[in-house]
């Protein structure tokens, strides 16, 4: 189990100001996308902001994520320039990848935020690789490959898990369990087991914890990354969460039938960000006023981020053939 | 200094990925049985004491997570080689081929590269049959972002893998399991070829002949055949299906008016519908007959030496199909098949020709 730690202040703030911060974007983008100037799919990332920040915020700049089609909150965590994220969202050319790939390929090598796939399970053998060619050279970095649930009912996790341990390579998988692959609960995949038994199975240590608690998240994953660092090998992180919007798209859709109102409120009842801001106010360490601040701070970052974004040129249409081949 | 010796096409891509592998320590090897007794017909025998064991990454039968991690260590900073012992395996790794390796280059907006090469074995005979003696390089060739050859000579072969591991972009580098024993003269020292496109192996006027692979020696031996009763052809072998260069094509073309591919994968959907409707379109006005694709069959190979009798395409069966566009007198035609009879003889068909040994 995870050592028992006393979070230090600034990174308590740290936790708290990233999750905010994920979920206002995120809220944004939700409220902005009805204008279709935003013309590719957006997974958004709500109500699973802790098992971003959580494990991101327990990693080093030197440090790579392989991320999903749900990737923003992931490259928010990892230091990722909010600019360069909406651009590439609004296909603009000042977008990290020039509006090439969208909201599923953020990618951003100044914050080693290396890839981001949004075929299930593509990105995990690609975390492994990256932890070969460090462990191959003697660094000490970890490479992290983010999955979801339906993850490890793809093929190539359980490829990845076997080869990963077999070398004892420096990645951690992390899964976010959020119940459901677009409309199909996880009890119509899989068979009732815990899904840590799947990596256990490997032989690879297992860590499971409420997703939605940033802290719980933070705490078990500095001790895998520590594992990882120190050429102990592969972990794998289960963390229990909820999506709140739709599978792909800006809306609520707790109406069309897949899910329960009442199992969206008992997750909403945990909201990861409002937990932890109430945890900190009744703690001391922020104030009702820190609160308001923080929020107007990343509200103006928010707007600045819009107009960079809208006002941004697009690509221009003859360099679409550019970069086939390196 | 070069080296004044004969060696097998199998034997020049060791030496090649050896010498490659000598210069940089980036380079990494996995296969299924890396450094077993065999290590992928020989082509990395040795490798293991020569640049040494941590570099041999034996492959766990996992082809599709493997090969992502050969691209994830492609974006660390390592130049990895697979080597699938048949092409069929690459299959099951063709999400990570087609999704990561072609796109990475061009979806990060030219941040990422990926210096893979995925050595893909093709091959034939001794009843292989339906899943081991595919030629499936047609596929891989739809996808912007790859690279892929398919050297026939030996010599072509080293500086064609060197200049594929060398390259900064994925290479599938398809190799004919019975080009392995083609011999020719190889230079000894270390050398790159570009993979830039198409080599004029004959010169000629009577007609352009294009093929690929193992059907090159097929085609060389039916070129020579008719030199010796006077008629001269352009002969290519393609070597780089991806990028397709077919402007030495198009200029022979221009000179011939005349037109055949032999390729072998199906005819179709093939490599052949892909230089003919080019070339048409290029040069309709130049052909003076409607160009002929020779490819396998349209159904899957059997195994029984019997089933296969009329399956593959041999030096007479392109011979006739070139008589329609050339047009030989009936004794010439008699003479040059006989020719090519002699030469194979009566060897099985599943077998490889000593013939094609060369040299070449």
């Amino acid at each position: 189990m995870a050592t028992i730690m006393k979070l230090e202040y600034e990174k308590s703030i740290e936790l708290y100001a990233c999750m905010q911060r994920i979920r206002l974007v995120e809220e944004e983008i939700s409220k902005r996308y009805v204008e279709q100037e935003m013309r590719c799919p957006v997974h958004l990332s709500i109500g699973q902001e802790a098992a971003a920040a959580g494990v991101c915020l327990a990693l080093e700049n030197r440090d790579k994520v392989f991320s999903t089609h749900r990737s923003h909150a992931h490259y928010l965590s990892k230091g990722g320039n909010l600019k360069k994220m909406l651009a590439e969202i609004y296909g603009k050319v000042t977008g990290c990848i020039g509006g090439r790939g969208g909201s599923m390929h953020i990618m951003d090598l100044d914050v080693n935020m290396v890839a981001s796939i949004p075929i299930v399970g593509s990105c995990i053998p690609l975390a492994v690789g990256s932890a070969l060619a460090d462990s191959l050279d003697g660094q000490d970095n970890v490479s992290i490959a983010y999955l979801g649930d339906a993850s490890v009912e793809e093929g190539v996790f359980y490829e990845s898990a076997n080869f990963a341990k077999l070398r004892d390579l420096p990645v951690l998988f992390v899964c976010e369990n959020n119940l459901y692959s677009v409309y199909t609960h996880l009890h119509e995949r899989q068979p009732d087991r815990p899904i840590t038994s799947v990596a256990e199975a490997h032989g690879i240590p297992t860590f499971h914890c409420d997703g939605n608690n940033v802290e719980e998240v933070y705490r078990l994953a500095v001790n895998a990354i520590e594992n990882a660092r120190l050429k102990r090998g592969p972990s794998f992180l289960l963390l229990d969460t909820y999506r709140w919007l739709e599978h792909c798209g800006p809306n609520f859709d707790n109406h069309i039938g897949y899910r329960t109102e009442a199992e969206f409120r008992i997750w909403k009842n945990r909201d990861p960000v409002l937990l932890y801001q109430n945890n900190l106010l009744k703690r001391g360490i922020i104030t009702e006023e820190d609160k308001v601040e923080l929020k107007n701070k990343i509200q103006k970052e928010i707007t600045v981020a819009f107009e960079f974004a809208k006002s941004s040129p697009y690509p221009e249409h003859s360099t679409a053939r550019n970069h086939v081949y390196a | 200094m070069t080296g004044d010796r004969s060696i097998n096409l199998g034997e020049a891509i060791r030496e090649g990925l050896l010498q490659v592998s000598q210069k940089d320590n980036s380079i990494i090897h996995f296969a299924e049985g890396v450094d077993d007794p065999l290590s992928v017909f020989g082509t990395l025998k040795g490798f293991g004491e020569k640049i040494g064991h941590q570099r041999m990454i034996e492959m766990p039968v996992a082809e599709n997570a493997l090969t992502g991690v050969a691209i994830g260590a492609a974006l660390s900073g390592k130049r990895p080689i697979i080597s699938f012992q048949r092409v069929e395996f690459a299959m099951l790794a063709l999400e990570q081929i087609a999704n990561n390796a072609a796109k990475f280059s061009y979806v990060s907006n030219g941040q990422h590269n990926v210096p893979l090469v995925m050595r893909l074995i093709i091959g034939r005979g001794w009843g292989q049959g339906p899943e081991h003696s595919q030629s499936l390089e047609c596929m891989f060739a739809q996808f912007p972002g790859l690279k892929v050859v398919m050297p026939s000579l030996p010599e072509d072969a080293k500086g064609m893998i060197i200049a594929a591991v060398t390259d900064n972009n994925p290479v599938l580098f398809i190799e004919h399991r019975w080009n392995h024993y083609a011999v020719g003269n190889v230079p000894k020292e270390y050398y790159s070829k570009d993979i830039a496109g198409p080599k004029k192996i004959r010169t000629g006027d009577a007609v352009t002949l294009v093929a690929t692979s193992y059907m090159t020696l097929e085609c060389l031996r039916v070129a020579d055949a008719l030199s010796s009763v006077g008629v001269s052809i352009d002969l290519f072998d393609l070597r780089v299906l991806r990028p397709l260069n077919l402007k030495p094509i198009v200029q022979s073309v221009k000179k011939t008016g005349k037109l055949l591919t032999v390729d072998t994968g199906y005819k179709k959907y093939g490599i052949g519908s892909e230089i003919v409707s080019s070339i048409v379109e290029i040069g309709f006005n130049f052909l003076k007959l409607a160009p002929i694709r020779m490819g396998l069959p349209d159904h899957p190979t059997p195994s029984s030496s019997s089933l296969i009798k009329n399956y593959y395409i041999d030096s007479i069966k392109i011979l006739e199909r070139l008589n329609t566009l050339v047009d030989l007198d009936r004794s010439v035609l008699e003479k040059v098949k006989i020719r090519i009879a002699n030469e194979r003889k009566d060897i099985p068909i599943d077998v490889p020709d000593p013939f094609f040994k060369g040299p070449f």
